[in-house]
């Protein structure tokens, strides 16, 4: 497989509460290849938002803190890095988008210098030449009337245009890779496939990796490669869309996947998953998903499972595995 | 931006009309004669009668107020009872005094509160915000007077550093041109009049400046650590920018909305003249103007003194209006 531009290896991140201490994102591991999408998918407070936050270091601190493990961005681990280097990757190297189009742009200041500065932190251009960028950006995402959008302010624009400037001014950098946080979930139907279109042609024809967080299966087998679901902070099940859709081996996978509206199905009522996602705690014992696992027997909910090499890419946290002889991972990552 | 003027300001007249109004009927609300309450017990019924006739009183109360708003439009404020002479070439020394206390004052609160509630807010739950907001409480919560006379003490008394009393050396009086006095000095090219002038603004406006600058300061703060939280300010540090970028451009500008109706309002407030301050430090300001107006019962004085306050405060109230519009694109009437 092509260059690895982004590698998780035991990522934990926690968050410092009154509460005690909350291991949000909980020894999280994989990989995003160079032209790659992969897509992180899970409930809400799976941790898949947090686990996109920390590789930019973006983690409101306090609470959240990274307390362990790397963030490999082209061999270099950004978990280490100073925050000088930090800002030279954001936006420059790793862009990222976000959920809430509507609110994630400045609403005092125009386009046009929003894009511009992004533009000009990175590159040393004069007030001109990053206004044509920013033009020229906005033309790429699909935007009509660019020249005069560019002096427009966020109010004045849609969700779905709202975006597509995110879009924009995260790419006017060529990044390496793309971060999308749930980037169409505030977007009506018709508008997130126009985004997800636009992102596979980013993907397509600049090879920029795209690392999309989502709990939306649809979006996931309209534009992933490969997949890694998360559950309570930790990855259940990771391998390829086509793998995991047609052959999920987690419950949990399973679960999700069942309670999905078929076109052609009988079922009158929807199934869903009982109960909801625990809030991780530090010395959990068992099994997190077993409370609401249908498979779920004794050592469940006395032991902590693995996650166990299924081969080719394929792993999935849970012992039914072990039952039926799976090799038992040491190293999540290094089979890969 | 030019329509959206020209709509507020013709959204002031039915104002004005309402203040002229209540101005109008001060003289005709007080129990018993006007002119007898104005010139008091003793009066003879001659002379009651002539400033009946002199004020117009025997009028229908419509003609009476028709021929004010007319005097008014004219620029006429009317007549002072006590010196005898009009009242709008006489209030004006007293409306600049107000304005040049008012404008330092600010000056201060608004750098030093604005700048203090930054701080704090950046560095949250620091020593400095600990202290900044320690003294912001203490600002809110100290009485005036209390705060002039001890600037008085020590500063004047103990140390002699600054002046306590009135705009200037009393000995060496300036040749007023627009009653500015650092202006007019700075017009004359007179700059150690200038110092002179400045260092009689600075215990005023401090003592003027404590109250809106803790306020703004508390304001200032809690609308950034709002604003911190947003959205848009997790894009911006997405997008590589710098802590001082994220703070001094992005939540400074969308934090300063709130901020801009109470830096308005105290500016109004300090505007409509703060009569204890003005007092304490000798100020002919408008507070000490009307205040003395209302010991000689200067009803005429009242009344005028009254409407250019309120006139003022309205017109503060445009100015923050527009800079909304300047500071929040959003914003529409």
């Amino acid at each position: 497989m092509s260059e690895v531009i982004l590698e998780l290896k035991k990522l934990s991140t926690h968050f410092f509460t009154d509460q005690g201490e909350i291991p949000a994102v909980d020894q999280v591991s994989f990989r995003v290849h160079r032209g790659e999408v992969v897509g992180v998918v899970g409930e809400s407070g799976s941790g898949k938002s947090v686990t996109s936050l920390s590789v930019l270091k973006l983690i409101p601190d306090p609470p959240g803190k990274i307390v362990s493990g790397s963030i490999l961005y082209k061999g270099e681990d950004l978990a280490q890095a100073t925050e000088k280097r930090m800002k030279n990757i954001r936006g420059n190297e790793i862009s990222m988008i976000f959920q809430e189009p509507m609110t994630s742009l400045d609403p005092v200041f125009t386009i046009g210098n929003q894009m511009r500065e992004a533009i000009r932190i990175h590159q040393k251009v004069s007030k001109k030449a990053a206004n044509e960028r920013a033009i020229e950006m906005l033309k790429l995402v699909g935007i009509p009337r660019a020249e005069d959008i560019i002096n427009e302010y966020p109010h004045q624009l849609s969700g779905g245009m709202r975006q597509r400037v995110m879009i924009a001014m995260a790419m006017s950098s060529d990044p390496s890779l793309l971060i999308a946080d749930e980037p169409t979930t505030a977007l009506d139907v018709t508008i997130q496939a126009q985004i997800l279109d636009l992102m596979k042609k980013i993907n397509q024809e600049e090879q920029t990796s795209i690392l999309l967080i989502t709990h939306d299966l649809g979006v996931v087998a309209d534009i992933c490669d490969r997949v890694v679901v998360m559950y309570a902070g930790q990855v259940v099940e990771q391998g390829t869309t086509r793998e995991i859709l047609k052959d999920p081996q987690h419950p949990y996978t399973q679960g999700l996947i069942r309670s999905l509206p078929k076109l052609r199905g009988k079922e009158e009522k929807l199934y869903t998953i009982p109960g909801t996602v625990l809030r991780p705690k530090k010395d959990h014992v068992g099994c997190r998903f077993a409370p609401r696992c249908e498979f779920a027997f004794e050592r469940c909910f006395k032991e902590n499972p693995e996650l166990y090499d299924l081969g080719e890419g394929r792993e999935s946290r849970c012992f039914l595995h072990a039952e039926r002889e799976g090799k038992r991972l040491e190293d999540a990552t290094t089979n890969t | 931006m030019t329509t959206y003027i020209i709509r507020r300001l013709l959204m002031l007249i039915p104002v004005l009309i309402g203040m002229t109004l209540i101005t109008f009927s001060i003289v005709h609300l007080i129990p018993g004669n006007p002119a007898q309450v104005i010139l008091g017990e003793a009066a003879t019924a001659d002379a009651i009668a002539q400033l009946e006739e002199r004020m117009g009183l025997n009028e229908p109360y419509f003609v009476q107020y028709g021929q004010y708003i007319l005097n008014l439009l004219q620029g006429d404020l009317g007549t002072s009872l006590r010196s005898n002479t009009e009242i709008s070439k006489e209030i004006v020394p007293y409306i600049a005094a107000t304005f040049e206390l008012t404008f330092f004052a600010m000056l201060f609160a608004v750098i030093v509160g604005v700048n203090a509630g930054i701080i704090s807010a950046w560095k949250q739950n620091s020593w400095f915000d600990f202290l900044a907001m320690l003294f912001a409480l203490i600002g809110v919560s100290m009485p005036v007077f209390w705060l002039a006379l001890m600037e008085q003490w020590i500063f004047a008394q103990e140390l002699g550093w600054l002046p306590a009393h009135g705009r200037q050396d009393s000995r060496d009086p300036i040749a007023p041109i627009t009653h500015l006095y650092v202006l007019d000095s700075l017009i004359h090219l007179d700059f150690a009049r200038t110092i002179t002038v400045l260092k009689h603004l600075v215990l005023p406006s401090i003592a003027l400046g404590t109250i809106p600058m803790a306020i703004i300061a508390r304001m200032t703060r809690s609308s950034m650590l709002e604003v911190m939280q947003s959205d848009y300010i997790r894009t911006v540090r997405a997008k590589g920018s710098g802590q001082f970028l994220v703070i001094y451009k992005h939540a400074l500008k969308n934090a300063m909305i709130p901020v801009l109706t109470v830096i308005g309002l105290q500016t109004g407030v300090l505007l409509g003249g703060a009569i204890l301050t003005e007092t304490i430090f000798s100020w002919p300001g408008i507070g000490r103007y009307v205040y003395e107006a209302i010991n000689y019962r200067d009803y005429p004085v009242i009344q005028s003194g009254i409407l250019v306050i309120a006139f003022i405060f309205v017109m503060i109230n445009l100015l923050v209006d527009i800079l909304y519009k300047k500071l929040d694109p959003r914003i529409k009437y």
